[in-house]
């Protein structure tokens, strides 16, 4: 049996990094039946592409992420990519053994084409007139970019949350560009409470006076209040009770309660926090769009809600990690994915982590979960040698 | 060094009987595989395709790291996200013993694999049935290697008990193969085996054969 290999050298980050963008001519149609004429994807890579280019590994964001993955930016050294305790040299990710690529998705607002840019027919944001975009259709953008890259088959494509849906749509996409899939903290379509929650933050956007129907651009201000909300509400859901109770507890600010409504209780006061934060850097439009993209994520829809038969074309090997407390999408939701792919006699493993965070536990340090990867990586490695 | 050496390194001659009863591209679900070790050894040896189930969070790693494929669950919870006959054979190795849930876990299994193996040491052994007698403590020897306070084992049952058991339940023992050092034992197995090899059947499906 295998060992585990030799210590690696003590986990290091990638260093500084620098983002690139592709654009991309041809026009890329979208499911809903529109398609966007031209676009362009901000992306990031780290470590090299061998030269039979079959080390490549996709890491797709999920709601609030970006193409910034791991490392810094020479210029913004605090600006630390949202994976970089996963993803380096001597990480469970080895960028040394691995050439990782991070990309910003269609309908993004760190660079790559979204609502916040220039529609070249108008001269304008595109705003209210972007195409509702689908996780298939970032996916199909993502394969373009692979090919501009040269890379024809991922060794893995790894996701948490919303990227693990990317990763699962890979593999029934693209079969043959996949050889691994690693599926974290993932469901196979949205609950109702789950698309509820998603329905309350867009109405925060879309009802925040500076909305503007979307084209708020165009007026000089942006829909803050809503992005608050939205990204309130949003974190509640990321942590699970335990968490909060342990961070947080019924600390207050001050000595006593106030007897007001302005904040009492440190939980407001980090939600709050959070939200301002979140509503400085993020478009409100892409939070529609990523939050829509994830409600209609289904792929067992065009299956007749045969799940086992949307995933029967799938040849990847499997890892599907759950967190004990994530309530967003429980381990029920996981162990889904691996009765449909235990139906298909394909190659899975499912871990159940138990860990305290929530959703949030995916991109949480863990011992046991980071190993883990570590070593479906090393089996990655053997595949690709 | 094969894995077949590896297996009688560690001490698995179940292992073996195991292997010879499952048929070419069989599919597999082990419960409790620890390692992942037998998986291998049948996916090697038998082109089995196998699944391993497992709760500790070490051994799921370590069946990832030998690239075997395993699902972890905790066994006392059921196999309720398998389907019936959805699997070939569903194997409990030297585990019987160790579960709370006995009974639950076998007719579980029988409902999910077209053919269950167990394995399973015998208490009724000689060496155990002397020690309890003249020397007046719990056994302690080959395949029963621990003292009262730190076995993981909560059931103890004799080769005769579970002959009786599955008499009771309607469960059709359709192989057995009863070992002692790794050697097949014929003569009075349940005093001089220490180690039993079951295949088993609901009886219901033995009419057919």
């Amino acid at each position: 049996l295998n060992a585990p290999v030799d210590t690696p050298a003590a986990p290091r980050s990638v260093g500084a990094v620098t983002p690139s963008r592709m654009s991309f001519d041809a026009p890329l149609k979208l499911k809903s039946g529109a398609s966007v004429a031209r676009y362009e994807l901000m992306y990031e890579t780290y470590g090299t592409l061998n030269a039979a280019k079959s080390n490549a590994v996709l890491v797709p964001h999920a709601l609030n992420a970006s193409h910034h993955v791991a490392g810094y930016y020479a210029d913004d050294p605090r600006n630390v990519g949202w994976w970089d305790n996963m993803i380096g040299p001597g990480k469970p990710l080895d960028t040394e053994r691995f050439f990782v690529v991070g990309v910003n998705n269609l309908g993004g607002c760190f660079g790559s084409t979204g609502p916040s840019s220039t529609d070249p027919e108008t001269g304008r944001p595109y705003g209210s007139r972007f195409p509702v975009v689908t996780v298939e259709d970032w996916v199909n953008a993502q394969a373009r970019l692979a090919d501009r890259l040269g890379i024809q088959r991922f060794a893995a494509v790894m996701g948490g949350s919303l990227g693990a849906m990317q990763a699962l749509q890979w593999a029934i996409s693209y079969p043959d560009r996949v050889g691994h899939a690693l599926v974290i903290a993932a469901a196979p379509k949205l609950s109702a409470q789950n698309i509820a929650f998603n329905e309350v933050a867009r109405q925060a956007i879309t009802t925040d006076p500076d909305f503007h129907g979307g084209d708020y651009y165009a007026h000089g201000v942006v829909p803050r209040r809503g992005l608050r909300l939205a990204r309130m509400i949003g974190h509640i859901t990321y942590l699970s009770d335990d968490a909060m109770m342990e961070k947080f507890g019924r600390s207050l600010r001050a000595a006593d309660i106030g007897y007001h409504f302005d904040i009492d209780f440190e939980v407001e006061s980090y939600l709050r926090y959070q939200g301002d934060k979140f509503s400085t850097y993020f478009d409100a439009n892409t939070y529609l769009l990523i939050t829509r993209a994830l409600d209609y994520f289904d792929p067992a829809r065009d299956y007749g809600d045969d799940l086992a038969a949307a995933l029967s074309r799938a040849l990847a090997k499997f890892l599907v990690v759950s967190f004990t407390s994530d309530w967003r999408f429980s381990p029920a939701r996981s162990r889904e994915i691996v009765k449909a792919l235990l139906d298909n006699r394909l190659d899975v493993s499912y871990a159940e982590i138990d860990a305290p965070h929530g959703h949030d536990a995916f991109l949480m340090d863990d011992p046991r979960y980071f190993e883990l990867v570590r070593a479906c990586f090393e089996n990655v490695a053997r595949a690709m040698a | 060094m094969t894995d077949a050496d590896r297996i009688r390194l560690a001490g698995r001659a179940d292992f073996e009987a195991i292997a010879a009863w499952v048929r070419e591209d069989a599919t597999v679900l082990d419960l409790g595989c620890g390692d992942g070790l037998l998986l291998r050894y049948l996916t090697q040896a038998r082109r089995a395709r196998g699944y391993g189930v497992e709760i500790v969070d070490e051994r799921v790693i370590a069946c990832v790291r030998n690239g075997v494929n395993v699902i972890q669950t905790d066994l006392e919870r059921g196999l309720s996200d398998f389907d019936a006959a959805s699997f070939d054979y569903v194997i409990l190795s030297q585990t019987l013993q160790a579960v709370r849930h006995t009974e639950q876990i076998l007719m579980d299994m029988l409902r999910v694999g077209r053919e269950v193996i167990v394995t399973f040491p015998n208490f009724g052994h000689w060496r155990g049935r002397l020690q309890i007698a003249f020397g007046g403590h719990m056994p302690v020897f080959g395949s029963l290697p621990y003292q009262w306070y730190d076995t993981p084992n909560v059931h103890l049952f004799t080769i005769r008990d579970f002959d009786r058991f599955c008499a009771d339940r309607g469960i059709g023992v359709l192989e057995r193969v009863v070992l002692s050092d790794g050697e097949p034992v014929r003569f009075m197995p349940n005093l001089f085996g220490s180690l039993a090899v079951y295949r088993l059947q609901k009886r219901r499906l033995l009419g057919k054969l």
